[in-house]
């Protein structure tokens, strides 16, 4: 979940600055990696949704960190907050640093009314996780506005953004992560439930399989600096 | 006089016993009633069905002139009891436990009321002392304490002297004459020794079985035209042919295995010992038998020799 | 019958055997809290690693979570402690000799009867509130509080903290009567026996039986579980599930499946008037021949 945001970040930072083999498809991503390239450093503001079939839990009020090249942080405010997780599980690393797959220009479509580019992504290693990401760029403003990734280990992720007054730092107002959830089951020795009969959660929303995380931001901090330190502890 | 308590064909059924079979007696206002029998003979069956304890099969009782089971609580209150062992509550001291039960009997006495009430029984030094610290014959006097604490009418005491030391015994006895003579109270009073209901009780039932084999007034059952004597000669059947054919005949004698039973009034034994001499009957030995007692060990033994003696 | 009740009561409370179950709620609660102060964090972070890609950030281990551990697993002890008590009210002075005096005093065997009862639930109160105190207060003390998370089987839920405590209020009050309808069993087969031992293992049995049948999941039990006791005393977890929205987010302020609980509650009360009405009519019937 964690993973879908950083890889959002990733897909922004890196994917503009890959070889591609289609040029004007490299061009706009390379317009949207520059945008992007403006944010040094933020802290936003924001709230969290999670939709997950086996979370019930409310919103929580959180704050995240960014700085280049790829430090991401999510901290809750106080009480107890679930939230995506920080480290990431899928290899990355292959589709960030080798600096080879492909772009290819895979037509236009509609993303939430908005007239976007469609650009696919593959990875040249025959080893990475990731099989295939889809972009949707539009190309007025070089802002993305879905993400879509496959990857071997995890399945499908999806992103959605939502744009508003830090559409210039190519920062979105609200993020929308799709995934799917693994199955969550803990042994009733574990949560000592001895005596509770196996029952699904009531509402029929919960029975969903995808799960969600919706982050509201409210506020950036853009280019003032973050410390270091912020990253490091859990 | 209104009866205190009139029972009338009590009868108490378990599976495949008669507890108690068609018991009818009365007590009367002021007596000391007596109610005798060996061990399982029905007594403390009865005595739990007067205080509703057990459930009859069938039969009145009448407590006070009242339907007992229809009246309950009302004459409940007017009754106090100690049935068999007098179990109280041990973590308790006496004093505490002889309030909790006034409150249980719907009287709520004064402290001094209390002590008072222990200092009759004896018990006014140990009155805060936990009962399980306490002799046998101080939770007996403990128990008559609760069954007077009330001022009850009647006082039913089943057993009382049940495993006293004779002192004990000798409290009891004294403790049961002192209630009826000057306290006025009505008792009924079990026991299987009938030596002790011999020195107090104005009157006297003997039931075995659940039966009623005798019941009167104690200087009735005394009486010493009705002295039961014992024989045994070296011909019991000669004997007893002698003594049908005699005006003798008048007391019912009886053979049971090598004994003679015959009954006639005290002041007859030395005639009658002379005249079975004149006859030759040469006797073994020949005994009166003056105490109720050894006359209840026997009919408590064998009712059918009781049956004879009292038609 | 305010009298008997006080005489009961005074009788109960001057027992030993009473502070039994408040010693051992005490040394097993104390127990547990210290348990959980030690090496309470390795068991959350334990249970965290089933979460997979989600990370629980805040202070998992408060005193809400320590109290909603400690009653699971006093869910089992408290009833026994109960039994120790309401089994013995009958059977007890059946055997120290006191209930043929008792039966033999002006008051009807019902009210007697129901004098004890009721002194058997002022107790079970007082030992629940005990309970409480140790469990609740105590675990907010040490703990302090925070939000309340707990991960059942299926599901994790998630309570702000100023939505906990009146949960609690409720599951203490649902406990009460669950308690009262182990006290009412125990209660009934105490008026069959002349010593205390035998209903009290009976009732355990029972306790431990029902219990056992309702988590064994087999479905030929299936048709049985909803008639067990035992199924219906756990539905105090109830109160600490939370109504969704369509996207899955808790609502404040809500319980995910009220009707259950009204339900568990309607079949515990049922249990306790049935055991009380037929302990009374045994009772009526009875020969008192202790």
């Amino acid at each position: 979940m964690k993973y879908k945001l950083k890889l959002f970040i990733i897909l922004f930072t890196v994917h503009c600055s890959l070889f591609t083999h289609a040029q004007d498809v490299t061009a706009l991503i390379n317009k949207a990696k520059e945008k992007l390239d403006r944010v040094n450093d933020y802290i936003a503001a924001g709230v969290l949704t999670i939709d997950v079939a086996f979370i019930k839990a409310p919103t929580s009020k959180v704050t995240v960190y960014y700085k280049k090249p790829d430090h991401f942080k999510m901290v809750n405010n106080g009480g107890i907050s679930i939230l995506p997780k920080g480290g990431i599980s899928i290899n990355m690393g292959a589709l960030i640093n080798t600096d080879n797959f492909t772009a290819l220009d895979a037509g236009e479509a509609v993303v939430n009314n908005i007239k976007t580019k469609v650009v696919k992504l593959l990875p040249n290693d025959q080893n990475s996780n990731v099989v295939l990401s889809t972009l949707y760029i539009d190309e007025s403003n070089f802002l993305i506005y879905k993400a879509v990734t496959t990857t071997l280990e995890n399945g499908t992720y999806e992103l959605d953004m939502t744009y508003g007054k830090y559409a210039d730092y190519g920062l979105p107002d609200k993020v929308n992560f799709s995934f799917n959830a693994k199955d969550y089951k803990l042994p009733k020795g574990l949560t000592l439930d001895f005596d509770e009969n196996t029952k699904s959660p009531a509402t029929d929303s919960l029975k969903e399989k995808k799960g969600k995380v919706e982050i509201n931001y409210s506020s950036y901090t853009i280019n003032k600096g973050v410390d270091d330190a912020v990253f490091k502890t859990n | 006089m209104q009866p205190i308590v009139q029972v009338k064909n009590l009868s108490k059924q378990y599976k495949n016993i008669k507890a108690v079979d068609a018991l009818s007696f009365t007590v009367q206002e002021g007596d000391v009633y007596g109610f005798l029998g060996q061990n399982g003979a029905g007594k403390s069956t009865t005595i739990r069905m007067l205080l509703t304890l057990i459930n009859p099969t069938a039969g009145d009782i009448e407590l006070f002139g009242m339907k007992l089971h229809a009246n309950r609580n009302k004459v409940l209150r007017n009754v106090g009891a100690v049935i068999e062992k007098p179990d109280v509550y041990k973590y308790l001291s006496a004093y505490k436990n002889l309030k909790l039960f006034a409150h249980m009997s719907k009287v709520h006495p004064s402290d001094k009321q209390l002590m008072q009430q222990l200092d009759m029984v004896g018990l006014k030094e140990r009155a805060h002392d936990k009962v399980s610290t306490y002799s046998q014959g101080m939770k007996q006097r403990l128990g008559i304490a609760i069954a007077l604490i009330h001022d009850p009418q009647l006082i039913i005491l089943d057993e009382p002297t049940n495993g006293l030391d004779p002192q004990g015994i000798a409290d009891i006895r004294n403790l049961i004459l002192h209630l009826s003579r000057e306290m006025k109270k009505t008792l009924l009073v079990s026991s299987h020794l009938l030596n002790e209901m011999e020195q107090v009780a104005t009157r006297l039932l003997i039931i075995d079985k659940g039966k009623k084999l005798v019941e009167g007034a104690t200087a009735e059952l005394f009486d010493p035209a009705q002295t039961l004597i014992e024989l045994e000669t070296t011909n019991n059947k000669e004997a007893i042919d002698l003594i049908a054919g005699s005006a003798w005949q008048k007391g019912l004698p009886q053979q049971r295995s090598n004994k003679i039973y015959i009954r006639m009034h005290r002041d007859d034994i030395p005639d009658f010992n002379a005249w079975l001499v004149e006859r030759n009957i040469r006797l073994v030995s020949l005994q009166p038998r003056h105490s109720l007692e050894d006359y209840f060990l026997q009919i408590t033994s064998g009712t059918q020799h009781v049956a004879a003696f009292t038609n | 019958m305010w009298q008997l009740l006080q005489i009961e009561l005074y009788k109960i409370f001057r027992r030993p055997r009473t502070y039994i179950a408040f010693g051992a709620t005490a040394v097993l609660i104390t127990l547990l809290q210290f348990g959980l102060k030690v090496d309470g964090q390795e068991y959350a972070d334990f249970m965290l690693q089933s979460l997979g890609n989600f990370d629980v950030q805040g202070k998992l281990l408060n005193g809400y979570m320590v109290c909603y551990l400690v009653l699971q697993l006093m869910l089992v002890h408290v009833p026994l402690l109960v039994t120790l008590i309401s089994a013995d009210m009958l059977s007890g002075e059946a055997n120290i000799g006191t209930l043929r005096l008792a039966l033999s005093k002006p008051y009807s065997r019902a009210s007697v009867v129901l004098a004890k009862f009721f002194a058997t639930c002022v107790y079970t109160l007082l030992l629940l509130i005990w309970v409480a105190v140790l469990a609740l207060f105590v675990s907010m003390l040490v703990f302090g509080t925070n939000d309340l998370f707990l991960m059942k089987s299926e599901y994790i839920v998630l309570i702000k903290e100023n939505d906990v405590f009146w949960r609690y209020c409720c599951a203490f009050g649902f406990a009460f009567v669950s308690l009262v309808t182990v006290a009412s069993i125990g209660f009934f087969l105490s008026a069959f026996a002349e010593n205390s031992i035998g209903p009290i293992v009976t009732t355990m049995s029972i306790i431990i039986l029902f219990t056992v049948l309702g988590t064994l999941n087999i479905p030929m039990f299936d048709a049985i579980n909803p008639y067990l006791f035992t199924s219906h005393m756990v539905i105090w977890k109830e109160f600490f599930d939370e109504k969704v929205t369509a996207n899955n987010e808790a609502i404040a302020g809500t319980i995910q499946d009220l009707p259950a609980i009204f339900h568990s509650l309607l079949v515990l009360l049922a249990y306790i008037v049935v055991m009380i009405g037929a302990t009374i009519f045994v009772m009526n019937k009875k020969d008192i021949l202790s």
